[in-house]
């Protein structure tokens, strides 16, 4: 068990250019993890330098309060999934397990590798697989002898390298919740790397956003989606994703393309002076007022539908817009850094499963003004964000957690003393 | 593959193959054919069937020849000298080159490039144009007509190529598999023993299969280098005399011939799938 | 000499290393740097030699007589009939050669690509000529075409109902000579040509060929138009070697012929201007052209037809 600190963590490549930039980031006992960003973000990067395979240019590396920086891999005391799994093809299921027991010579007995094996292979089904190769092995199980390997190595700490990219859909859900419930379970500091938005959501207590090497915001899941603090973090977090809309500023009244708002208090002050910004709208906060029913302040607005798609449990609408040139620049940048494919812009719905609007039709829609966000387009800055609800969030997300891996640890001392 | 071929394809592609067989196996069963001659049955085609292809009466007059007869003294000790020199050539360069193979597929240094391209260049080089200036300097310093100074030469032969074909299976083993080992609580060598090695131990297998059948393979240094002492089975067999003076060796000669023959045969097809992909991996981008 | 090779290495690069690093790079030569000074040693330390000997006129059996005579030996290995006699007999072995090891070889790999049965016994069996000694193969064919002890004339005996003469002298004269040199060099070398090809036809998607099946293209439009421009890479590699093979060709036409009937190759000129009439000097300089004329092909081949010869083993 430990605690994981990273500060000013530094990695530049030959060329002069920063992989990872000055970032610094605190993981407490016990805690999931999860660095999340688009590809080339650097998270890979960091994940690798925490586990030794990778140089750390500046900054300190503190397992336990402990530099480590200069520790090579083995004496590091992590464990870690790669994202092919690693697996040794040359040897057994058993003995893939085994091999880091194997390696610390004459510290366990026969037995006692036997029977580490066995409890991980319980613990993750793995029991009839054991004498097969892993070629022989479906995708999904050789996920889990890579966390087999991982456990009997009884480490200070799991690293995960995007563990679900090479998982089908079905097979990806069914072990995202496998690795919730072990790390809950083994109430283990977890690190796990991800480009897939939902895996940081559903699993981590806490994520960490990456942009081109630099950290964005470290926060709940909750509070990233409630309260993010900038354009990139609002747009990466979210499926589908915020709908971001230019909006001209005339006093306290808001332009958008469809539609007018009316904005109080201080966001007024905070907007003054500015021509045009960017307003953030989810598609799941945007209803069709012929079937939901909406606060009285809500802002309604007409417009013509282009696309629908039904999913049965719920439904999404297209209507596209033309950015203001003012702005087009700064969400075609956004765009290109979420790794889009610069479509043309369209607002998206997802509306109600019992919208009956289809394409073509003049769609009646509200949405609630106090769940929008409003962007500086020159910083990206999240004008809206209210740091102290956010500061909330936080110790509600962290109470919830230890209460959850306390429940955790009393459900297995109760196992324990039952069996 | 198969499953889109018709089956008239498949008939005729099944003909089409019967030729191609029964061109590669003619000479081979016709080396095998005189060493089974007699020496009467040579040079006459009536003792003969399937015009002058295969002897009435097989003898083994012509192996007893080269292990215990007249052609013995050259014979029996120019495979020796074979066997000797292309082991040891074999064993030297396969081990220098999978070392150097290694750092070229697993570690980042200046230079990888220049060693690979060289080594390319390296096997480019005729031969021949080797043999003038080692000729000359063997002579000098006594090296002539020695196993040395066949071997360091064998080393030109072989470790080009083993530098090439090792340095791509390498490339082939997840460079992931050996950090994992890493993270796992292994240090290099271990890494390198329980995991790396296993892994790369039928591409050096191979590799020296092909290297050694380079070296046994070689005339032009063996025929040019060396004259009674390190005379391999190659050059030997050129310089064969009959069992009198005129008359001429061909029975000892094929009798030779499918004696160094058939143990490389065997080793070839043995592991014939991975010698494919052993010469081809280097050569074909994979 | 390693440690050498290491610094260079080290001084030459700008940017600050971490210990690592540059760990890792003395680590790299001093795992690679044995086996690269032992090439050097065996391969580029001749040449130069060669090169250097090249330049005098050098009697084995007179050293004392041995006197600079700059380029004298190389002016007079061009202008002499015998240089032009000898590279006109390897040029014609090359081209011949490589032309039937090409269709042949195309023929055999597109054989064994799509073949079913005998999938196995095909593949095995064209692998047994690779494993074969040239020496033997010489041999083997020598005797076959020898009027005394071989078949091949008893055989066309009787294919042409009795219009070949039982006695015909196979080595009696120059094209007859090369024409057994030629198929037994094709014979030995096809294989390893059709299995470079197979290496090749097998990166030729078959949805691409498909493809061109449903667009309307026939057999011979498939060929020449998806499959051939696909395995080009493979195609100009396996030209490349046999070529430079081919051009140094020596055990063959040694065994067969020794030389006689205009048979001598380019390799053969410098092996008896050294070693049986031991002019060290004229048969440096044979050797120095003979690898400026490979160094030529190659050069021929990667410039002009952009074979990347590193591309298969180049770094992650």
């Amino acid at each position: 068990m430990s605690r994981i600190e990273l500060k000013n963590i530094v990695k530049k490549y030959g060329d002069g250019f920063p992989a990872v930039n000055d970032v610094s980031l605190d993981i407490a006992d016990g805690e999931f993890v999860i660095l999340v960003g688009p590809s080339g973000c650097g998270k890979s990067t960091l994940l690798r330098m925490v586990v030794g395979l990778e140089d750390i240019t500046s900054g300190d590396l503190l397992i336990d309060g402990k530099r480590v920086n200069d520790l090579a891999p083995r004496d590091r005391h992590l464990a870690m999934v790669f994202q092919n799994y690693a697996l040794y093809p040359h040897l057994t299921v058993f003995e893939n397990i085994a091999f880091p027991l194997r390696l610390q010579k004459g510290k366990h007995s026969e037995e006692e590798i036997r029977r580490m094996v066995h409890q991980a292979s319980g613990m993750l089904e793995l029991d009839e697989h054991l004498d097969r190769k892993p070629s022989n092995l479906s995708g999904g199980q050789r996920q889990r002898v890579a966390m087999g390997r991982a456990i009997v190595r009884e480490a200070d700490a799991f690293l995960f390298d995007e563990p679900l990219s090479n998982l089908d859909a079905k097979l990806r859900g069914q072990m995202r919740t496998e690795i919730a419930r072990m790390q809950r379970r083994l109430g283990i500091t977890t690190i796990y790397v991800t480009h897939d938005q939902v895996e940081a959501m559903t699993l981590g207590d806490r994520v960490a956003v990456l942009k081109k090497g630099i950290l964005q915001q470290v926060a709940s899941p909750r509070e990233l989606y409630e309260q993010p603090v900038n354009l990139f973090v609002a747009g990466f977090i979210g499926s589908p994703p915020m709908n971001f809309l230019p909006a001209r500023v005339s006093g306290s009244t808001l332009h958008l393309p469809h539609a007018e708002v009316t904005i109080t208090g201080d966001l007024v002050e905070k907007v003054k002076g500015k021509d045009v910004v960017i307003v953030g709208l989810r598609p799941e906060h945007i209803k069709d007022a012929t079937v939901e029913t909406t606060p009285e302040h809500a802002v309604h607005f007409t417009a013509v539908v282009d696309q629908t798609e039904w999913l049965g449990n719920e439904q999404y609408a297209y209507i596209p817009f033309d950015a203001d040139r003012a702005v087009r620049d700064k969400l075609d940048e956004l765009d290109r850094e979420l790794d889009g494919e610069g479509m043309h812009p369209q607002l998206i719905v997802n509306l109600d499963a019992r919208s009956r609007v289809i394409e073509g039709d003049e769609a009646d829609l509200a949405f609630d003004p106090a769940l929008m966000h409003v962007f500086d387009p020159e910083s990206g800055d999240n004008l809206t964000r209210d740091d102290e609800k956010a500061a909330q969030i936080a110790k509600d997300s962290e109470a919830q957690r230890r209460m959850a891996l306390e429940r955790a640890k009393k459900r297995e001392a109760a196992k324990g003393g039952a069996a | 593959m198969e499953t889109n071929v018709s089956d008239k394809v498949k008939t005729w592609l099944g003909v089409a193959s019967i030729p191609i067989m029964v061109w590669t196996a003619i000479p081979l069963l016709w080396i095998l054919a005189t060493s089974l001659k007699s020496t009467a049955a040579l040079a006459d085609s009536t003792q003969n069937i399937l015009g002058n292809f295969w002897p009435k009466h097989m003898t083994l007059d012509n192996y007893r020849l080269i292990f215990t007869g007249g052609a013995s003294d050259l014979f029996v000790p120019a495979l020796w000298h074979s066997i000797v020199v292309c082991l040891v050539s074999t064993v030297i360069s396969v081990i220098l080159a999978t070392f150097c193979a290694y750092a070229i597929a697993r570690l980042d240094f200046p230079g990888k490039g220049v060693i690979l391209t060289t080594a390319l260049a390296v096997s480019f080089f005729p031969v021949i144009a080797m043999v003038t200036p080692l000729f000359n300097l063997w002579r000098q310093i006594g090296l002539f007509d020695t196993l040395p100074g066949l071997i360091i030469p064998y080393l030109a032969l072989t470790l080009p190529l083993s530098i090439w074909t090792l340095s791509a299976f390498f490339q082939q083993i997840p460079w992931e598999m050996e950090q994992a080992a890493q993270v796992d609580g292994a240090t290099s060598w271990q890494a390198f023993r329980k995991v790396i090695a296993p892994l790369a131990a039928p591409g050096v297998f191979t590799t020296a299969i092909i290297a050694f059948f380079t070296a046994w393979n070689d005339f032009v240094f063996s025929s040019n280098l060396t004259s009674e002492n390190a005379r391999t089975v190659p050059a030997a067999l050129a310089y064969f005399t009959g069992a009198s003076q005129f008359e001429q060796p061909t029975g000892a000669i094929c009798a030779a011939a499918v004696i160094v023959t058939i143990p490389v045969v065997i080793l070839v097809l043995l592991f014939q799938r991975r010698i494919v992909s052993g010469l081809t991996s280097g050569a074909v981008k994979g | 000499m390693t440690t050498d090779s290491a610094a260079t290495g080290t001084t030459r690069t700008k940017a600050r290393l971490s210990d690592r690093a540059r760990g890792e790079r003395a680590l790299g030569w001093r795992l690679a740097g044995p086996a690269f000074v032992i090439m050097l040693l065996v391969t580029l330390y001749p040449i130069a030699y060669a090169v250097y000997l090249s330049l005098f006129n050098y009697r084995l059996t007179d050293p004392a007589g041995r006197k600079f005579v700059f380029l004298r030996n190389y002016l007079t290995a061009l202008t002499d009939p015998l240089f032009w006699q000898t590279f006109t007999t390897t040029f014609i072995i090359v081209v011949v050669t490589l032309v039937f090891e090409l269709v042949l070889g195309m023929a055999i790999a597109m054989v064994m690509n799509k073949v079913v049965w005998p999938r196995k016994t095909l593949r095995t069996i064209v692998l047994i000529p690779y494993s074969i000694i040239t020496v033997v193969s010489g041999f083997a064919w020598l005797f076959a075409a020898q009027v005394s002890t071989g078949f091949f004339n008893h055989w066309l005996h009787v294919f042409t109902f009795g219009a070949w003469n039982l006695e015909y002298d196979w080595f009696g004269g120059r094209w007859s000579s090369l024409t057994i040199i030629c198929l037994s060099e094709i014979w030995k070398t096809t294989p390893f040509m059709s299995l470079l090809l197979l290496a090749g036809l097998a990166q030729v998607d078959s949805s691409m060929e498909e493809a061109a099946k449903v667009d309307g293209a026939t057999w011979w439009q498939r060929f020449y138009k998806v499959i051939l421009p696909n395995m080009k890479a493979a195609l100009m590699v396996a030209v490349l070697f046999r070529t430079l093979d081919a051009v140094r060709i020596y055990d063959n036409p040694y065994i067969m012929t020794g030389g006689a009937n205009k048979t001598m190759t380019l390799s053969m000129l410098v092996a008896n201007e050294t070693i049986n009439r031991v002019e060290i000097g004229m048969g440096s300089a044979l050797a120095v052209i003979l690898f400026i004329i490979v160094l030529i092909i190659a050069f021929i081949f990667v410039r002009g037809f952009k074979v990347d010869l590193t591309g298969g083993t180049r770094g992650r």
